[in-house]
């Protein structure tokens, strides 16, 4: 009876290579969320436009990425480009083009939603009492905002994290690439260790999305 | 781009859009499944079942589908649980989308107004009546939006088959791309078949969204 490889972890740096694995994907994630929330917020309020223009455009957009998979994106982004503009894009940027162009949208229609689901009287009231354009977006409608928006953008952080694993697909070296070079460097001593290194790579992402969506899932109630 | 290719292509991607499509099916159809059943355990607070639900529910949330498939097709086996690629492909994506499918019908269900159902029991209903014929249908028109982003979703999802060896529409494009560098070709093909599967699907959606925000609204 081989053990089931757990102890395959604690040879040598392994469990390290594996946690910097881990850590591969959630850089690219974390710096792809917060440049999609910036344009995000920009997109957003652009999506609340009354432009015929701007809005069949960022319509179009957001349908693109709500319909194609990821993965496709990351495929014509990081093949495409070489062959169409002979482009040598590293598979780093590609990811990051691609979770960017994705979360931007995602997080304009997070912040569209947030905008139109103040309610109209919030606007007529504040009006009411005198306040003028910019005192009534900005004490008014913006804290309101804010307060929707965040858990929703906290959501987006996880949704974000359990995407960049599709990373492995285009070459980066992340947790689960890592994750099968230990399986099969220890093929012969540890037949059985793709068990015990697979789940603790289960393990791992749940480790770290579980406590991001507890916050955001308890934000939204303290808020709502 | 050669249309001479794309020809020559054309079969290949027509057999690894069946697969797609036939296991992304399934696999939905699962996802309802578990949904429905866990939303029910969830609405009627059934103990220790409940618990379990929970649980599932945070895991399977909280995990990427890529993982799930490589634990359920390469770590399982190590302890004699050995299933196929097209079965591992369902089963994860029956696993998944259930998780998500619990919380749309959960919400659904708790979203209908609970005069609703006091109303209901009052008219001399037993409980199961009241579930099956006033409970049910309103929470169904609700969660529909929901469910239809969950589908969605799931077909997207589809797309990390090709990393446990199914022949799906990634797999082929990457499987040519690597064989004959056709790579734009190869790319206009896997774009235009997502959108042969999604684009139905999503316009599909949108009219049934809104006929149920009018049967919502018909009062």
């Amino acid at each position: 009876m081989h053990s089931l490889g757990i102890d395959v972890l604690f040879k040598g740096t392994n469990m390290i290579r594996l946690l910097k694995g881990l850590w591969v994907s959630v850089e690219i994630s974390l710096v792809s969320v917060v440049i999609s929330i910036v344009l995000g917020l920009v997109v957003g309020v652009l999506m609340t436009s009354q432009n015929r223009g701007i809005k069949a455009v960022l319509r179009l957009y957001l349908e693109t990425v709500r319909i194609m998979p990821q993965m496709v994106l990351l495929f014509i982004v990081y093949f495409g480009s070489t062959r169409v503009f002979g482009l040598n894009i590293s598979a780093e940027l590609s990811a990051l083009i691609v979770f960017v162009f994705w979360g931007t949208a995602e997080m304009g229609d997070l912040v569209r939603g947030s905008i139109k689901s103040i309610a109209r009287i919030q606007y007529e009231s504040a009006y009411a009492l005198g306040l003028n354009k910019f005192q009534v977006h900005y004490y008014i409608i913006f804290p309101q905002t804010l307060r929707r928006l965040i858990p929703l953008s906290i959501n987006l952080v996880t949704r974000m994290i359990k995407t960049t694993s599709l990373v492995m697909m285009i070459g980066i070296v992340e947790v689960l690439k890592v994750a099968q070079q230990i399986i099969e460097a220890n093929r012969r001593s540890s037949p059985n260790a793709a068990f015990g290194v697979f789940a603790v790579v289960f393990l791992l992402y749940f480790v770290v999305c579980w406590p991001v969506s507890r916050l955001a899932a308890s934000l939204e109630k303290r808020w709502a | 781009m050669d249309v001479e290719v794309l020809k020559t292509y054309l079969p290949l991607y027509n057999e690894a859009i069946l697969l797609t499509i036939r296991i992304g099916w399934l696999g939905i159809l699962a996802a309802f499944a578990i949904g429905l059943l866990g939303a029910v355990i969830q609405y009627f607070r059934i103990p220790i079942l409940k618990r379990i639900t929970a649980v599932y529910i945070e895991v399977f949330r909280n995990t990427p589908l890529l993982v799930q498939l490589f634990f359920i097709y390469f770590a399982l086996p190590k302890i004699g649980l050995r299933i196929s690629a097209e079965a591992c492909g369902i089963l994860g994506l029956g696993l998944i989308g259930g998780a998500y499918m619990i919380e749309t019908v959960r919400s659904g269900l708790e979203s209908v107004d609970r005069i609703q159902s006091e109303s209901a029991l009052s008219l001399g209903m037993t409980r199961g009546q009241v579930f099956f014929y006033i409970i049910l249908p309103q929470a169904f028109s609700i969660s529909i939006p929901g469910v239809v982003a969950n589908v969605i979703f799931l077909l997207k999802e589809t797309s990390v088959f090709s990393t446990i060896s199914l022949m799906d529409l990634m797999f082929t494009a990457k499987d040519l791309i690597g064989m004959y560098a056709k790579t734009i070709e190869c790319l206009f093909l896997l774009v235009v078949y997502y959108l042969i599967m999604l684009l139905p699907v999503s316009i599909v959606g949108t009219i049934v969204e809104r006929r149920a925000r009018y049967a919502q609204f018909g009062d």
